[in-house]
């Protein structure tokens, strides 16, 4: 699993990255109560809103970790919205993506990385 | 304005203890929410009892010869026929009739009249009062006082057991009494739409009776993003967002602020154009949205009727975790603001439907007799 700076996650299977939101980040939103996920077909560039992601508090976009086209999206989080807090590395996915350019997922932190980052906010 | 320009209330230390996240309100650090989330200290709230510090907001005595004929001159309401131990809402008006800010005044005890503003307006709110009342009336700020509330169907029994008159008075009654062993002002309101209390405590003193309080179990501490849900679920405006200066009482549904005794002298603020709007219906009226589809629709988002052409704007709105479904409040024509209205609301580029619903959202629970 590799993350970025806007506490974004990316999983690489074979070309397709599976992407959500860090624990830190669900911890920081709060109760989450509604997910936009992107339409399937959509094509994506790193940095692209990708995803909205909805507390009681506010609206917060979920960006593009990578650039490609989205083959797949997360429509349990339609009915069950709080799986983002509940399992955000896991089942609280938003989409996969087919990576037009594998090298940006290498690019990204690690998870040692990534948890020194944490360190300095 | 940098976290070290931000005020702190006599609480800042208790929060931080108990988890809170701060965030920068009114010129204060405050509390947005603490270790339960919004989410769970909204529904506390709503079952049990939630203890929020609201001592941001503006407490102040005006005191004179007549200071109630004379809080007239600036609000539409009837402070001549306030009683003593009750309060009022009112708003302070413009010369254009447009709301500069919404407040409660009330008559604890026999000094005056004792008012609680939005923290937000509280420096412009006093220098109005002063500049237009002054000499007749003279104002104190209660710079040495904090202020508390404790909301919610067992904030009766929670207090009771430390002032046991509370569970005697009814809503929107005021008094001055010895509480926690410093004087208090109390009133049975709040802002959630709950039964409750709010509760005016010497700042030296308020750690203490927050931490009393939050002692009782059935009391937990609520931040200002649940506050924020919960007066939105109880068709409470907010200053600066549902209401501002170009905004008239008539237009933010808020008639009943307008006196029948002042209405017929005319004798406020505005009145030329308050009473056109109350004659013929304002170009503009606050309503209460239910959002049938889609993501909640927020501060700004358009509002379109059936034909998808803009109508309106939302200026507040968000989940209502006691409904489960996003509800908004916002401005529209009054040929659209009958109830069942279908109109649509545009959430960044899509268009959702939203139904216009009565407010309250959510019931209220005022206790108007013991």
């Amino acid at each position: 699993m590799r993350f970025t700076r806007d506490h974004e996650w990316v999983a690489l299977d074979g070309d397709v990255a599976t992407v959500g939101i860090t624990a830190y980040a669900a911890e920081q939103l709060g109760d989450v109560v509604f997910v936009e996920v992107p339409d399937i077909g959509k094509t994506v560039a790193q940095g692209d809103g990708l995803a909205v992601v909805e507390s009681v508090k506010a609206a917060s976009d979920v960006y593009a970790p990578i650039s490609g086209e989205v083959v797949e999206a997360n429509g349990e989080l339609g009915d069950a919205p709080e799986t983002v807090n509940a399992a955000p590395e896991a089942a609280g996915w938003f989409a996969k993506i087919k990576v037009s350019d594998p090298s940006q997922v290498e690019a990204l932190m690690d998870r040692a990385a990534y948890e020194d980052y944490l360190g300095t906010l | 304005m940098s976290q070290d320009d931000l005020r702190k209330t006599p609480l800042y230390d208790a929060h931080v203890a108990a988890g809170a996240r701060m965030v920068p309100f009114a010129g204060y650090s405050m509390p947005v929410q603490y270790r339960d989330g919004v989410l769970k200290e909204h529904l506390w709230t709503r079952e049990s009892a939630g203890l929020f510090d609201v001592s941001h907001m503006g407490q102040a005595r005006l005191r004179g010869v007549s200071p109630l004929s004379a809080f007239e001159e600036i609000t539409p309401g009837d402070f001549i026929g306030l009683a003593p131990g009750k309060q009022r809402y009112s708003v302070l008006l413009n010369k254009k009739g447009g709301i500069i800010d919404d407040l409660m005044a009330s008559r604890p005890d026999g000094d005056g009249l004792f008012v609680i503003v939005n923290g937000a307006c509280k420096e412009g709110d006093f220098r109005v009062i002063d500049d237009e009342l002054a000499p007749q009336v003279s104002i104190e700020r209660l710079e040495d006082r904090a202020l508390l509330a404790l909301q919610g169907p067992k904030a009766v029994d929670v207090l009771a057991a430390h002032i046991p008159e509370c569970a005697g008075k009814v809503f929107m009654d005021s008094w001055a009494t010895t509480g926690f062993g410093v004087d208090v002002l109390i009133s049975r309101s709040g802002y959630t739409g709950e039964d409750g209390y709010e509760i005016s405590v010497p700042g030296h003193a308020a750690e203490r009776i927050w931490n009393t309080l939050l002692a009782d179990e059935r009391v937990r501490p609520i931040g200002l993003g649940a506050r924020d849900s919960l007066r939105l679920e109880a068709g409470l405006p907010l200053y600066g967002h549902d209401v501002d200066e170009t905004v008239s009482p008539v237009e933010a549904a808020l008639t009943f602020a307008v006196s029948k005794k002042r209405r017929d002298a005319r004798d406020f603020p505005g009145a030329s154009r308050i009473a056109k709007e109350l004659a013929e219906g304002p170009s503009r009226v606050r309503v209460g949205l239910k959002i049938l589809e889609g993501p909640p629709a927020r501060e700004g988002a358009e509002i379109a009727d059936a034909s998808g052409a803009v109508v309106g704007v939302v200026t507040s709105g968000g989940f209502a975790p006691s409904l489960g479904h996003p509800i908004a409040m916002g401005f529209v024509p009054p040929a659209l603001s009958a109830i069942g209205t279908t109109l649509n609301v545009i959430v960044r580029g899509k268009s959702g439907a939203a139904q216009v619903v009565a407010m309250p959202f959510v019931p209220n629970r005022y206790v108007r007799k013991v």
